[in-house]
């Protein structure tokens, strides 16, 4: 606590002050001064600044949180756990840092000068690793950067894919900068996070959000509920995204698909998901036929692997001389040379 | 204070197509006119549906980082941003001369001023020509140039050609260039037989696209006849059957777009002078005195 923190403190008991079980009051008689341990009223000026400089911890609590928009000031407390920990509990934590998970960011908040609270995001990979091993920043807007591009430096078009690169860390960030920082790793989840605690969050269901849509888009209204199911499964589950699915095909029709374990919600279909739609629905388009190719078992099982190791994203992991992995390269290049020309399973049948 | 949101297309397969974008925020944030400055993207996130969420503002200047007025600026960008009572003829517009419309977006409580788009606005003629001054390092350039302006074009949005002929009707009428053309990708008259088109021994050609991507950077230099294979580049200018073709990439990365930015939201009432002054001495060619 500093002076001017707790002059801002005297001012504002004339209107009545009320802070995490601090409550402080003005009127003819006086000041009052309550904490859930000290309670006295009639004060004069002086012992009012006494028993406020006694308590420093919730005068410079109840100033840190003057002025925070609400959807940062849920949020930020939630940071430091607020709800389960008392202020002098939390200044005493606050010292060494509170943590929290967002995704694949660690938000740490420990106590600033005067009682105010400093942030520090990094990748939750980075949690043990030294200050001096990470790539220092401040600015906001330069996650927009670390965020565009995985470790193997492919593009990222999704925000909360698991695949945020790590070995950098914000440092130093006051709370409304944190807020900023999180918004530019994961756009409005922080604004959607807070609706879904008030009880507002909008979800759009995959119905509504495909009768939405114009253009190109337009066929995804197409798709049954199987498919949206199979989309679902193929796109929002947390080895893909981090967000937990709050929508389902429609609000009578939940689908089984798992919606996630993330902290914040997803309120409707994004952009990659509706795209994706879109080539299913063009696929759904066809009929099935039947078709016959001579295989041997293991070939025929090794199919099985190819496709399994390129939807679960193995393909890089797979070991260069581990050829008893079916979805192996040389494995791979082996089935084309012996069964396929020009691309197409020799002597493939379409069965009539 | 108010604040601004840059809608652009983006990208789900290109990291550098949200570059402009970026840029032109930042821009304007420096300038200082608005307390909050957001991107957000049809492909990329925050997506239009959830953007307005996300600025503390009660009043929001929406100004859409598209070249042409059409099927996003009338369609897409109003629907996805929940805008109520939204009509394209809000904007009196014949294609070329959208302005703003007042509005409320559905899932927060705030007022919009919804703008036409950059690539319509007046002040982006300014831009091509102040590209074709980059491009040649030249900030009188002019007398013995051609100047090509080149869209996409397409046939299913007529809007699409009327912001190309729109720019270059306005630059010849500078008088500025020897001649000037509209060229386009998908329709007569075409870029790929620019040097039928033009007299000049030099000519500029600037595509109205807002990012650099595919098209400007691989489909136009190889139509044109600067490089056989893209990924073997080019030298600017580049000779082709006796011209010199001095070809400029997306106007979109000129940083004199943030002017365009702000002029919209100028247009639509914020009070953006003293930024559009900063952006102005900011972003101009210093010897661009014209």
């Amino acid at each position: 606590m500093n002076d001017s923190q707790l002059a801002a403190l005297r001012e504002a008991a004339a209107d009545g002050v009320t802070c995490d079980g601090l409550s402080a009051t003005q009127d003819d008689s006086g000041y009052a001064f309550v904490t859930p341990e000290v309670s006295h009223d009639g004060l004069s000026e002086e012992e009012f600044d006494a028993l406020a400089t006694e308590n420093p911890w919730f005068v410079s609590n109840w100033h840190f949180w003057r002025g925070t928009s609400e959807t940062n000031e849920a949020f930020l407390r939630w940071v430091e756990h607020a709800s389960e920990l008392g202020v002098r509990e939390r200044y005493e934590t606050l010292v060494d840092g509170l943590t929290r998970e967002w995704g694949q960011l660690l938000v740490t908040a420990t106590l600033g000068t005067d009682g105010e609270r400093s942030y520090e995001l990094r990748h939750t990979a980075d949690a043990a690793t030294a200050v001096t091993g990470l790539d220092s920043y401040h600015d906001p807007r330069e996650a927009r950067e670390i965020s565009t591009l995985d470790d193997d430096g492919r593009y990222r078009p999704l925000k909360t894919a698991p695949s945020l690169q790590a070995g950098w860390r914000f440092g130093d960030l006051d709370g409304r900068d944190l807020v900023r920082t999180v918004e530019f790793f994961y756009p409005a989840t922080v604004a959607n996070w807070y609706r879904e605690q008030v009880g507002k969050l909008d979800v759009s269901h995959f119905r509504e959000t495909a009768e939405r849509q114009t253009g190109i888009y337009g066929v995804i209204d197409d798709l049954d509920v199987d498919s949206v199911e199979n989309l679902a499964e193929a796109c929002c589950v947390d080895s893909q995204c981090l967000k937990r699915r709050e929508w389902d095909k429609d609000e009578e029709t939940p689908l089984d698909a798992p919606r996630g374990d993330g902290e914040f919600p997803c309120r409707e279909p994004c952009s990659l998901v509706v795209a994706a739609a879109r080539q299913f629905a063009v696929l759904e388009g066809e009929e099935t036929r039947t078709y016959e190719v001579e295989l041997t078992p293991s070939e025929r099982s090794q199919l099985t692997e190819l496709v399994d190791a390129v939807a679960d994203g193995r393909v890089d992991e797979i070991r260069e001389a581990d050829v008893g992995d079916g979805a192996n390269r040389y494995r791979a290049r082996y089935l084309r040379a012996k069964r396929l020309a020009d691309g197409e399973f020799e002597g493939l049948r379409e069965k009539r | 204070m108010p604040a601004l949101v840059i809608v652009a297309h983006g990208s789900h397969l290109n990291p550098g197509s949200h570059d402009p974008t970026f840029t032109h925020a930042d821009t304007v944030r420096a300038a200082g006119a608005f307390d909050e400055v957001r991107e957000a993207f049809w492909k990329e996130e925050p997506s239009f549906r959830e953007v307005l969420r996300t600025v503390e503002s009660e009043e929001v200047y929406v100004v859409p980082l598209f070249v042409s007025e059409g099927y996003f600026t009338e369609e897409v960008i109003p629907r996805e941003l929940r805008l109520e009572d939204w009509d394209v003829s809000l904007w009196d517009s014949d294609g070329t001369d959208a302005d703003t419309a007042t509005l409320t977006a559905a899932d927060v409580d705030k007022t919009i001023h919804y703008c036409g788009p950059v690539g319509t606005h007046p002040a982006m003629s300014d831009v091509v020509v102040q590209r074709a001054e980059s491009v040649t390092g030249d900030p009188d350039v002019g007398e013995g140039f051609g100047l090509a302006v080149v869209g996409h074009g397409t046939n299913r949005n007529e809007n699409s050609a009327k912001a190309i002929h729109y720019h270059a009707d306005r630059v010849r009428e500078m008088d500025r260039f020897d001649e000037v053309n509209a060229l386009f990708m998908d329709e007569e008259p075409e870029v790929d037989d620019v040097t039928d088109y033009f007299e000049s021994e030099d000519v500029v050609v600037v595509p109205l696209f807002v990012a650099d991507g595919y098209h400007t950077q691989e489909d136009i230099p190889e139509d044109m006849g600067l490089t056989d294979d893209y990924r073997e580049g080019y030298e600017t200018p580049t000779e082709v059957e006796g011209q010199r073709i001095w070809y400029a990439g997306a106007v979109g990365t000129e940083p004199l777009m943030a002017d365009v930015l702000l002029e919209r939201a100028a247009d639509a009432g914020a009070d953006v002078e003293e930024a559009l002054d900063i952006v102005r001495k900011r972003t101009a060619t210093p010897a661009a005195g014209d």
